[in-house]
């Protein structure tokens, strides 16, 4: 475990390095890492409504990337595509490709629950089951066979990776329910953990929490970008800017299509933006 | 734990700034050595690493502007944001007076010089030391030690009185001279505005940790602004 947390610190630090190494380099270039996941041609419909159009973006390994855009855009819609919690709504279609790793997630016969493990997801209201603290981390592993000392290692690790062990250690028995509003989106960010995700997707991962909370979600975001890749759907901008390292900038077309207008290196998109409609939206003159 | 990324995007910029003080400092005393031995390869040396030192003034100042855009500092943190900008603009002006001592140099040629150097780099000396003090209480936040500073421009002061006098006295004496020791009294101007830049400087130290702006006076005892 001592390992685990050098090599994790030695990523961090070299992370922060490339990401603040990128400020003083010309021209910006932020090394953007491999690919792993690969959107190509995405549209996404709802019955005969075309929610999000045309979406093509890289999302880099090791990196955390944002998703703007005002209300309605298609964020959402656009980070539910990615690991296939679209297929949950009635009527809903997905054309084009997500390549995870190389291998298209849309593909017919893919093994839809093994993508939501490796693709996780924490949503904007933290959603802790009814159950103990321990029980909610261990939900996942014990349905793949884990058992014993084996399942109390990995509920330890993923409540440590959450930042969350220390203060709950004590009390796993108790009900997750009885935790303040910024602890249990730590036991859902430990409970998508548990189960080993390459990819962790969040949904608006602290609008319901308060300033104090929503910093140290935003700095365990910087601790766990290191072992995972994050994309995150956030309307507050300055939180995309204060955490991301890419940021992409959707908007909704004439006919309420979203679409992606601008993807960048977040210290780029915040000081030079590309598209006037960005630049009109960050800086709050949009609409 | 909280806004570990912004204190270290800061640190890095406090280093930066350091990095972009000691280029200063050495292009100064390479300037006014490279005169005092008429070494011309030397000079154009200087010259030519004025580039270098505006390439990471503007490489500072786009990171600033990052770290405002990203973190959206606030209180302290913002006003050391905006005292390294304008730090920066410090630095790269003593660089450019650094450039023009060379220049100087170049521009004199085989012209001997018309008096042997001793005060003019001992005011170099002087003016490369308080600017690294000045840089060292930035970064440590040490405003006590910023407000002492600029009383000791009094004696960059003084020698540039010196060597004014010194060379008018040359000049009225033989009007041959008045070319080179023209040239002189631009080298001592150059460095007597280089400690008046750092007391500038030292404002921004004061300012950071008070919040508030005041003029560090200079004048032997009044030291308005200064703990």
């Amino acid at each position: 475990m001592n390992d685990g947390a050098v090599a994790r610190r030695t990523n961090e630090e070299a992370l922060t390095e490339a990401r603040y190494g990128a400020l003083f380099t010309e021209g910006n270039a932020l090394t953007m890492g491999d690919t792993k996941i690969a959107v190509q041609g995405l549209n996404v419909f709802y019955g005969k409504f075309r929610a999000v159009g045309d979406i093509a973006i890289n999302i880099p390994d090791h990196r955390i990337t944002a998703i703007i855009g005002p209300s309605g855009c298609g964020k959402s819609t656009l980070l539910r595509a990615l690991n296939r919690m679209t297929d949950l709504v009635p009527g809903a279609r997905t054309e084009g490709r997500v390549l995870l790793d190389g291998k298209d997630i849309l593909a017919p016969g893919v093994d839809v629950v093994e993508i939501r493990r490796r693709i996780g997801m924490v949503f904007q209201r933290a959603n802790p089951f009814p159950k103990s603290i321990f029980d909610n981390v261990a939900y996942g592993p014990r349905l793949y066979g884990t058992r014993g000392s084996q399942l109390e290692e990995v509920v330890e690790r993923s409540l440590r990776s959450a930042a969350l062990w220390e203060e709950v250690k004590d009390k796993l028995r108790h009900s997750a329910l009885a935790l303040s509003g910024g602890q249990q989106q730590r036991v859902c960010i430990a409970r998508a953990i548990a189960v080993e995700p390459q990819v962790i997707l969040m949904d608006e991962p602290a609008s319901a929490l308060d300033p104090i909370a929503t910093l140290r979600i935003e700095e365990l975001m910087r601790q766990l970008v290191s072992q995972y890749t994050i994309v995150v759907v956030t309307h507050n901008m300055q939180q995309a800017a204060r955490v991301s390292d890419l940021t992409g900038m959707m908007m909704m077309r004439p006919d309420r299509t979203g679409e992606l207008i601008e993807f960048g290196v977040t210290a780029q998109m915040f000081t030079r933006p590309k598209d006037k409609r960005t630049e009109d939206y960050i800086t709050g003159r949009f609409g | 734990m909280p806004r570990e990324t912004l204190e270290r995007e800061i640190k890095a910029l406090q280093n930066e700034v350091l990095l972009l003080g000691s280029m200063v400092e050495e292009a100064t005393l390479s300037a006014v050595e490279a005169l005092k031995r008429k070494d011309l390869q030397a000079s154009q040396r200087v010259v030519a690493g004025d580039r270098a030192i505006n390439a990471k003034r503007f490489a500072i100042e786009n990171a600033c502007l990052s770290v405002i855009a990203t973190q959206q500092p606030v209180a302290q943190d913002l006003r050391i944001i905006t005292a390294i900008l304008e730090i920066i603009t410090e630095l790269e002006r003593i660089g450019d007076y650094a450039k023009g001592i060379a220049e100087i140099t170049l521009r004199l040629g085989d012209q001997p010089l018309v008096k042997p150097l001793i005060d003019i780099p001992r005011m170099a000396q002087k003016a490369v030391d308080m600017l690294h003090r000045a840089l060292s209480a930035f970064v440590a936040g040490d405003d006590h030690a910023a407000g002492r500073l600029p009383m000791e421009d009094d004696e960059v002061d003084g020698l540039y009185n010196q060597v004014y006098r010194e060379l008018l006295t040359i000049m009225m004496a033989d009007p041959q001279k008045i070319d080179g020791a023209t040239y002189l009294l631009w080298v001592a101007h150059n460095l007597e505005r280089m400690a008046d830049r750092v007391t500038n400087i030292c404002e921004r130290t004061v300012f950071l940790a008070k919040g508030e702006m005041s003029e560090l006076d200079t004048s032997k005892g009044d030291t308005s602004g200064a703990p």
